[in-house]
């Protein structure tokens, strides 16, 4: 018998290609995360960070290769894997309009809670937020909105978090906070894969790094020692290979 | 499930609304602007044209229309709330629906501006027959919204969505607007022809049912790649 889509033990990215016409976005992407690991994917702007996480969230369907979620396939499961997978993206995912307290209980009807309004409340807890849940997160600072969409992206209890630059916009208390948030999840058991160009605030934080240029994998790396120093070193290599390829 | 999808999508849309009025504002303001127009450019020394009030109705129905479609998808696209209706594990056919009621009840409200004052400005009876009066609003409204509501959410990401929007709508909901017009003209006829009103609303039920059921069998395909 088949596991559920949602009690899935790691994540298997397979020779992953994706192309929007001609463009060739992501070119034979290959990782594995197990529970309760933090993978980073680093690399420069168009690297093809973002592009991975869509197909990771299965907003995208890769154009050759496969992602496995344990066994099952993102193609054949992808509306049953949703509710397995949290995302925050560099965009937040929130109604301005809405209070605090009204856009975490939406999300948490969406994801058929059985009761919205305590996970909300229990949420907005979690994210030392509970005397500001009735204000809109319009009038919330970049921080307070990103422990807001953090939660928000938690409020199901996912296998799998995507976070694409999370790190953006927060000031060192905001970062340090989130920090410990995703040490938190780790030991949990959550898989957490991370696109970030903060190399400093993601300095020891990876259990695997994953190093794109170009959509493709210049480099990975287990526990990465000195992640600016490896970061240079890997994109100069492939600065210099990818110059030698055109003269040649 | 479906249903519950449903009312929370159309919920929030409706809170968010209430909150900001700011697609209720535009929206009136433009149809209310539009017969306007209309009525500075066709009513002459007090006299309003024979049986131009129902194509003055629809149009003005149909550009607000365009107008609050394209609004209520870019205000999903700011913070690309969009995207994160599209991750949750809900029936995406529930969203559509839910965005579709919304529509709907926005251009409800904008009709009810619309129609006192086209009937002002023009000397038509609207409300001499309000029940069927309601009927046709109603079934032009709904397949109006039904085709609006899945191409807005097809062109969110397009960056000329502004432009393509009426491109496509306009030529694919003609029927429903011409059903429209020629079901509210033969309202307003002093003498009633029940089964000339009959005919067009049901060809207005019959276009809603095909492309509410397109667009529910579409959607799904439509915003997943």
């Amino acid at each position: 018998m088949n596991p559920a889509p949602s009690d899935f033990e790691d994540l298997r990215v397979e020779d992953v290609s994706r192309h929007f016409g001609r463009r060739r976005a992501v070119s034979h992407v290959t990782f594995h995360a197990p529970r309760g690991s933090i993978v980073g994917l680093l690399g420069p702007n168009g690297a093809g960070k973002s592009t991975i996480l869509s197909m990771l969230a299965t907003l995208l369907r890769p154009s050759t290769g496969r992602i496995l979620y344990g066994q099952c396939d993102s193609v054949v499961h992808g509306a049953a894997l949703r509710g397995s997978i949290g995302v925050l993206g560099h965009d937040l995912f929130l109604y301005p309009e809405l209070t605090a307290r009204e856009n975490l209980e939406f999300f948490a009807g969406l994801y058929a809670l059985k009761q919205p309004g305590a996970s909300a409340d229990a949420a907005l807890e979690r994210a030392g937020l509970a005397h500001r849940a009735a204000d809109p997160v319009s009038s919330f600072s970049r921080g307070m909105r990103q422990r807001v969409a953090l939660e928000r992206a938690l409020i199901h209890d996912p296998r799998l978090l995507l976070l694409d630059e999370p790190f953006t916009g927060l000031d060192e208390s905001s970062a340090a906070r989130l920090l410990a948030r995703l040490d938190s999840l780790r030991k949990q058991g959550t898989i957490v894969v991370l696109a970030t160009h903060d190399l400093d605030l993601a300095e020891g934080l990876f259990d695997r790094a994953i190093f794109l240029r170009d959509g493709r994998m210049a480099s990975a790396a287990d526990r990465p020692a000195s992640l600016r120093a490896m970061y240079r070193e890997v994109m100069t290599h492939a600065h210099a290979a990818a110059a030698q390829g055109t003269e040649g | 499930m479906f249903t519950r999808i449903v009312w929370l999508v159309l919920r929030k849309d409706l809170m968010v609304e209430i909150r900001s009025l700011e697609i209720a504002y535009t929206t009136i303001f433009f149809a209310v602007s539009c017969v306007l127009v209309f009525a500075f450019a066709l009513v002459q020394e007090g006299r309003a044209p024979t049986d131009g009030a129902a194509g003055i109705l629809w149009i003005a129905i149909a550009f607000s229309g365009t107008l609050a479609l394209g609004r209520t998808f870019e205000r999903e696209r700011q913070a690309e709330t969009l995207k994160a209706l599209l991750l949750a594990p809900a029936a995406r056919p529930a969203i559509y629906v839910g965005k579709l009621l919304g529509i709907i009840g926005l251009m409800a409200v904008t009709e009810i501006v619309l129609v006192p004052l086209v009937s002002l400005f023009f000397q038509a009876p609207f409300f001499t027959r309000p029940l069927w009066l309601a009927a046709v609003l109603l079934s032009g409204t709904i397949g109006f919204a039904a085709v609006g509501t899945l191409f807005a959410a097809m062109l969110v990401r397009a960056r000329t969505r502004d432009v393509l929007l009426p491109v496509l709508l306009y030529p694919i909901t003609v029927p429903v607007i011409i059903a429209g017009v020629r079901a509210t003209a033969a309202l307003l006829q002093p003498d009633l022809d029940a089964g000339i009103i009959q005919f067009w609303v049901a060809l207005l039920v019959c276009f809603d049912v095909v492309f509410v059921t397109l667009a529910l069998w579409t959607f799904e395909p439509v915003m997943t790649d």
